[in-house]
Order: C-alpha cells, then structure tokens, then sequence
C-alpha cells in the first residue's frame, strides 16, 4: 500500500476530511497533529526555517534538498486535506507558515478574506518560465496574489477497446454503456461537468442552466454504477468493471502507464483547469525567504524534478523539457494551446454553492 | 436498607457521581446542546456559524427533497430491522433450546462476527457483489444469469450489507431472552393441549419480548444513522439521512442545517423508539 | 453470558426440526461465507477478488511491512486500552451510586445514560466535532479517547450496575462493622464482588472503541487514523489483498480470544 503514490492528498482527504474539516474550523495553531512526510533537518530553531503548508506529498525530495543546500535553510511541511481545511486555519491567524498551496477558487476566496498577502514579483524572476496558460486566471486575474505550482485537468478515463474514441462528455450519458460508468462524487466537478456538456460555464448560477444540468444529472444516474471519488474510479476502470470514468488527470495517467488499452479524454466543448497556487499567508515569518522559494520553484531544474515526483502538469514551461517519465508521452499530460483554450476554471459562487449542493443532493437520490 | 442515603445527596454520592458528571456532561451533554443551538444559527458561506433564532434549518426540513430521504432512511432501517428478526429469531431461538454446551458454542459463533471489525464485514460483500466477483460467477455458475449483472451499488446492496453487519446485535438480546426462559411455561402449554406453533405464540414469543425490543433498537438506531454501507455498496446513490448530515458537515460548510437534520433524525428516533415500546411493551404486560 | 442450570425439561426443545436445522444451518453459512471468502482469497498470489492464482503468503508479508498499517493498529490499541480504562472506572463508580442511592435527580442520571446509549453514533460524532472546534481543540488522539470513553462510560455502567443491585451487601456491612473504612471496604469487599462483571463491562468497552468507525471518523485529525479509518481508506481505493490478510489476521484473533476467553470463564463459573 506504501508504494501506492496518490498525488495531491486525495488519500487523506478521503479518509481524515472529516478531521480536516474540524481542524479545519477550529482555530487552532496546533499542527502538533499533522504530519511532516518529507522533513528534513529536523526543523532547527524557527530562525531559520521555512514553514511550508502543504498537500500530502505534494513537494519532491529534490527540491526540499537542493533549496535547503542553496540557502542554507531548513524547510518543515505540514500537511492539509481539504483548501476549506487550510483556510480555517489561516482565517485562526498567526499560524506561522510561510507558504502555502491553496487550489485555484480558494486563491480569490482567501484574497477576499485578506489572509494572502501581494507578492513583490521584483523578487520572483522567474515568473517568465510560467505559461502564458496559466497567467492571469480569472481567481487571480493580475497575478498579485499567486503564482501557479501543479495544475491537471479534470476529465475522462476510458478503456478504447470497449468505447473506442472518446471526444466528448456525450458517452458518459449514452445508454449504451449502462452499468459501466461512473462520475467524481464532488458537486463542483459533476455539475460542472452536466453543465460544460451543453456548453454553459461550470461556474453559472443561472437557474434555467442548472435546472437543465440537474435534469440531465437525473437522467444519467440510472446508467451509472454510481459517484465515487476519483481514485476510486480508476481501479474499477482496471479491472473492467467500469468503462468510463469521470477522474483528475494525474490518477488517470497513472492507470493509463500501466495499461494501454486505456486513454484519458479532456472532452469538448469544455472541462475543468485546476491548479495548485504558492502563495504567502499575512503575517508569514520569513516573508523575503517564502519569495526565494516561490522563484526556486519556477525554476526548470526544481520544477521538472516536482512535476516527476507528482505526475501532474507543470505550468512551469522551462521545466516541460527536462521532465522525463512515461507519463510525459501521455498527449493530455501537456496539452496544446487549442485544448487551453475549451478548458474552465472552477470559481467561488458564493452563496449559489448552496444550490449546487442541494442540486447534487437531489441528483443523488433521486 | 438502613444504608440506603434517602434522598440526599451525601458526600460520599457527589464522589461516586462527579466524574461521571463532568465527563457525560462536557462530553456528551454539551456538545448536544451546542448542536441545538447551531440548528438555529445561521452558518457562514465560507463555513462558520452566526448563533440566533433563525427557523430556516427546521423548516427547509419540508424540502420534498429533503422529507423523501428521511422517509427513505427509516423504510431501509424499518426492513433492515425486520429482517433481522425474521433471521435472527429462529437462530436465537434454535441456540437457545441446546444442551448448554452446546448453546455457549453456537452463541459465541455468533459473537464472533459481531467482535471483529464492522468495517471488515461490509468490506466482505464489496468482495463478494463487485463486478466479477463470487457472487456472480455464482451466479453464472448456476445458470441463474448469463454474464455479470450488477449487484453491487444497489440498494439491495445496501440492504444486504446492513441486515449482514447488524444481525448480531439482534440475536444476542433475542438469545438472553429465550434462553432465560422458563421452559416449564411451555411444557404447561402443551400439556394443556396447545400445539407447539399455538404454544409458541401464545407463549415463547410474548415472554421472550423484551429481547424483540432490545434487538430492534439496537439494530434499528445504527440502521437509521448509518452513512458507512450507502457508500461503500451503495455507490452514494441511496442517499440516507447520515449522508446528508454528513455531506452539510464536511462539504456544503453548512453547520447549521447539518445541526437540525441531526436534531431531527434524534428525535423522530426518540419517538419511534418510545412509540414502538409502547405499543410492543403493552403487549407484553397483557400477556405476562 | 449467565449460564442457568439446565432443566432436563430442555429437551422438549430439542425436538427435531428439520426445516429449523436447515434455517439455521443456512443463516451460519451467511454469517461466516463473506469471512471465508476473505481468508480464502488472502491466500491468493493474484492481486485480485475475481480469480485465483495460486497460493501464497505474500500479502501476509505485505502486511507485516506496511508501516501505515501498524501505526494505525497501534493507535487503535493506545485509544482502547486508554478509554476502556478511563470509562471502566467512571462507569463502575456511577454503577455504585446508581444502583445503590436514591436521590434528587436520579432519573436525570438515567436518561441521560440511556440517551448515550441510544444516539445514533453520527449525531454524537458530529456534535463532538463542532465541540472540539468550538472550544479549540485540536483534533487527534486526545479527542478519540475523549469520544471514546463518552460513548463507553454508560455501557460499562449498565454492565456493572445490573450486577451491583443483586449485590448481598451482608459481607460489606461485616467489614465496615469490623471498622473498615468506605474506601478499604470497597476495595477489599465491593470490587472483587463485582470484579466479574467490571471485566465484562471493559471488555465490551474495548470491543466497541477498538471497532468504532463513526464517531472516530469525526473526531480524528490528520495523521490520526485508527484501524477502522485506515482499513476504510484502503477499501475505498479499490480492493486490496493486504486488507484481506488484515481482516483474516483480525478474525483469528478474535476466535482464539473469543474461545480461550469463553473456556476460562465457563470453567470459573462452574468452580
């Protein structure tokens, strides 16, 4: 089981979001709790230790060395399951970090909330290695606040034998396939999903769209074999029990390197973006150090060596040649421009985040 | 009785009942309350909770949507209970009418599913339903079907994996009931002329209620608030009222009306339960 | 578990029934084909529930090696040795004063134990959590064991109460005659007394905090899964085999308990 990498700590979050959640709400500065995976040198005095708050191996070996060698610094990482989780903390105050990698709608929501503080990108030169994809996303439109770490996709994984090609969200609702499908139980990427098939924003709160969304939900779950979370899917897609599934690209590719008779689809009109932000909390300790790490990381050498470790995508164009692994063959591991071009990003809605929970709710049972 | 401390509350009492005082009530007491207060808050949209006298949790409650889950998580524990006692009845029974030796065998055969880990007995039948598992090459194996079929994430499944988990609980009441049986009771019966379903009826079954009752709450209450088996065999698609409580927790942030589903799950159980020993209690008392 | 003595009237019971036979004999294959299912595939080379590949132990040493695994297992004996021990002597003293006093207030006491026993477990994981959040605890070991012993405070309590009221209490007034105090009166008379059934009360609580998924999914925080949490977690990712020889592991253990435990006690029962 201990060689099984999930990336970006869906396997916590499946297990402790319950904990995650109340450590969550609470306010307390005790990380006493968490666990540090990749500490290294033990800490030291808090003097000269950068205090990273992370996903769950979410931070190659490499870099934690390297950094630690070019600056003679200590880095210690603590860990979080969920982004609301990580905000609850911060929105405690004063909880010491440094650094944190907070999802793309959770970047605006903690701008808004004023718990990130502006980046001086004078000391983060190498923001140019960042992707014109992945510059001034609607969370973060001038990039004051954020600079990119991973990013994937949210799309389909499928087995060619059974369903040949696939383009679109459309086999995931033909009746063909009864029984062999199965979507991500999370309300922003299903919906999203139902809704970007009929080529609306994932992000819309207008009523009509999402009573279509939800209609066309309701139509689908018979021929589904259910919701799960994403790497739940991809072991029954392995066996066959599933055909189709609804996953986070890095979990798909990790299925497709040990099978070829699978492929993952980022189906048209539209799919979902994400991508794992850096950003500085208010009232970080080591303020101009967390700037140093932010530009370490945009660099080719340290950005190729975390994208080899987590097997998502990096929006770190310099690091895109040096990254090697079967992985990197896989088309949709770096897609083209015209891909970036259909693909959305999930936002805050707000308030309308009640009506998509109680849509997904009725979806469910009905 | 000359020891007995009347009704006053001695030193010695207040020793015997404050830890358990402070425990139950930090513990247990207090954190019901603040589930009541929070089921009339009103929760943040990035989570957090306002306190107040806001009605709104209770009454999205009469949501059809919300009201048909509820009526579904007590019709799936209503079954779940029955079937326990149709299942669970004869075995107690058999057990209890053996040789002693024989009975402490049988009852901790029975035990012994119930001491190993819950989880590990839902996991069993993901085993057995999943795609290609047992069950189907059973299944083909018989002539029943002619290629897998879905079993798994049904909520037969469901069913299945709840009367499974909670059979134990019903027999081991069910089986200290009858087993503490006067049987001279029952040799006055068929004396008397009764045949053994008439004796049964008129006699076993009546005495050995207050283990009917104690069986179906014990399998009831985990029944209506389960939320473990409608994920793992039910594929999230039957929707039960754990799983809505859980789901207001952990992902809509929405404490406050995750507080009064919970307040209202406790006290429709509340009710039923003392419903459901009345009504069977009274029963009892007319017989015994 | 009390063992009457048996009537020789007991074999009007035995009257052959073939068609109970046949019930029972079917409802034993239900309770334990889903357990053999899982022995017999632990034992398989494959990975995999659907088909078998030859016998191997493999998974055995897998499990031995899975470091995940252990901590968890650990975790989950610290909460229950811990809790039971806590809740053991809350319950106990709470039985003595329950079974034995009659004060203002009493059947608040009662309730409010049975309203414990009876609260459906998410409702108490739930109200736990937003406790710990709301007076800032942080979640972990410390709130599980505290969950822990709340939910087996009262178990422990009914356990020993019923044994406490069919007390004779003639022995303990001999010793405080002989000028015992209350507390070497307890200790040398009352507790061994109710030893038996103090036991039988840990016991039980062991069994339940050991097992419980519910409530400790609420409570736990990060880096604090229990067995259940980690054995949860591992189904969901998909069947594994190391679950399968984590279950068969579990399930032997608790027939050896189960029986060498139910052989010592039907002896002292007999004695």
């Amino acid at each position: 089981m201990g060689k099984t990498r999930i990336s970006r700590g869906r396997f916590l979050k499946m297990v402790g979001t319950a904990g995650a959640t109340g450590s969550a709400l609470s306010v307390l500065a005790a990380c006493q709790t968490s666990t540090t995976p990749q500490q290294s040198g033990g800490g030291g005095g808090g003097g000269n230790t950068l205090h990273i708050y992370n996903w769950a191996q979410y931070l190659a070996p490499y870099d934690i060395k390297h950094f630690e060698k070019k600056f003679g610094m200590n880095i210690t990482q603590d860990t979080y399951s969920s982004n609301e989780e990580l905000l609850a903390k911060l929105q405690g105050g004063g909880t010491g970090y440094d650094v944190i990698v907070p999802s793309d709608y959770m970047v605006s929501i903690m701008a808004k909330s004023k718990v990130i503080q502006k980046l001086d990108m004078s000391k983060i030169p190498n923001f140019k290695n960042v992707s014109k994809h992945y510059r001034g996303l609607p969370f973060d439109p001038k990039n004051e606040y954020s600079v990119p770490y991973q990013a994937g996709t949210t799309g389909i994984l499928y087995n060619k034998k059974k369903v040949g090609r696939v383009e679109t969200w459309d086999p995931l609702w033909d009746p063909k396939f009864k029984g062999k499908m199965a979507m991500i139980n999370d309300v922003r990427e299903t919906i999203g999903a139902a809704l970007m098939r009929r080529g609306y924003s994932e992000n819309s709160t207008d009523p009509r769209k999402l009573q279509q969304a939800k209609q066309d939900l309701i139509k689908q779950k018979p021929l589904l074999q259910g919701y799960f979370d994403s790497v739940e899917n991809v072991p029954m897609v392995r066996r066959g029990d599933i055909w189709l599934a609804h996953v986070y690209s890095g979990d798909g590719f990790l299925a497709i390197v040990q099978d070829k008779n699978l492929a993952y689809a980022i189906p048209k009109p539209g799919a979902t973006l994400w991508v794992d932000n850096l950003c500085i909390p208010v009232g970080a300790p080591h303020v101009d150090l967390a700037h140093k790490f932010l530009n370490f990381i945009l660099a080719p050498k340290p950005g190729a060596a975390l994208t080899e470790y987590t097997d998502y995508s990096t929006p770190n164009q310099a690091a895109v040649p040096l990254v090697h692994g079967k992985f990197t063959k896989i088309p949709q591991w770096d897609p083209s421009g015209k891909v970036y071009d259909r693909l959305q990003t999930i936002r805050d809605i707000g308030k309308a985040t009640r009506t998509y929970e109680r849509i997904f709710t009725e979806v469910k049972s009905s | 009785m000359a020891k007995d401390k009347g009704k006053g509350w001695s030193p010695g009492l207040a020793g015997l009942l404050s830890p358990v005082t402070f425990w139950l009530g930090l513990f247990f007491l207090a954190p019901l309350l603040l589930i009541v207060a929070y089921s009339f808050g009103t929760a943040g949209v990035y989570g957090g909770m306002k306190l107040g006298f806001n009605t709104n949790n209770y009454a999205q409650i009469a949501d059809p949507l919300y009201l048909k889950i509820l009526f579904r998580t007590l019709v799936i524990a209503v079954l779940t209970t029955l079937l326990c006692l149709v299942l669970g009845y004869p075995l107690a029974y058999f057990i209890a009418f053996r040789s002693r030796k024989w009975r402490n065998n049988l009852i901790l055969l029975v035990m012994i599913p119930f001491w190993s880990s819950l989880i590990i007995r839902v996991y069993a039948w993901v085993v057995i339903l999943s795609g290609n598992g047992i069950a189907n090459h059973a299944l083909q194996f018989l002539g029943i079907t002619n290629g897998p079929v879905n079993l798994i994430f049904t909520p037969k499944a469901v069913l299945m994996g709840m009367v499974y988990s909670y059979l134990p609980f019903m027999v081991l009441p069910l089986y200290a009931s009858l087993e503490s049986f006067d049987v001279s009771l029952k040799e006055a019966s068929q004396d008397l002329g009764a045949n053994r379903w008439h004796t049964f009826w008129r006699v076993t079954f009546p005495l050995s209620m207050p283990g009917v009752i104690a069986g179906s709450i014990l399998v009831f209450i985990p029944a209506a608030g389960e939320f473990v088996v409608p994920q793992l065999l039910g594929g999230a698609k039957t929707t039960m009222m754990g799983n809505l409580i859980q789901q207001q927790f952990l992902d809509a942030r929405n404490w406050a009306f995750g507080s009064a589903l919970s307040m209202i799950l406790a006290v429709v159980l509340l009710v039923a339960i003392i419903f459901y020993v009345r009504r069977v209690g009274t029963d009892k008392l007319e017989v015994g | 578990m009390s063992i009457k003595s048996s009537s020789i009237s007991r074999s009007l019971g035995r009257v052959p029934d073939r068609a109970l036979f046949a019930l029972v004999g079917l409802l034993y294959l239900f309770l334990y084909a889903p357990i053999a299912v899982l022995m017999f595939f632990s034992f398989n080379s494959a990975k995999s529930t659907e088909f078998w590949g030859g016998f191997s132990t493999r998974w055995y040493s897998a499990l031995l090696m899975d470091q995940d695994i252990l901590h968890a297992f650990y975790r989950s004996l610290i909460v229950g040795v811990v809790s039971t021990i806590i809740a053991t002597a809350i319950g106990t003293l709470a039985a003595l004063a329950l079974a034995r006093y009659r004060f203002r207030g009493k059947s608040f006491y009662d309730s409010t134990i049975y309203a414990d026993t009876v609260m459906p477990e998410i409702v108490v994981g739930i109200s736990l959590l937003a406790f710990f959040v709301a007076v800032h605890v942080p979640l972990g070991l410390t709130t599980i064991i505290i969950a822990h012993v709340a939910f087996n405070i009262p178990f422990v309590t009914i356990v020993v109460r019923s044994r406490v009221v069919g007390l004779d209490r003639s022995l303990e007034e001999a010793a405080q005659d002989l000028g015992a105090g209350p507390i070497s009166t307890f200790l040398r008379v009352t507790l061994p007394l109710i030893f038996p059934a103090v036991i039988a009360g840990a016991l039980l609580a062991f069994t339940l905090s050991f097992d419980d998924f519910v409530i400790t999914f609420f409570v736990a925080g990060v880096g604090s899964n229990t067995l259940p949490l980690e054995i949860y977690s591992m189904v969901k990712l998909g069947v594994s085999p190391v679950v399968n020889a984590l279950s068969t592991v579990i399930i032997i253990a608790v027939m050896v308990v189960v029986f060498v435990g139910s052989r010592i006690f039907m002896r002292k029962e007999r004695a």
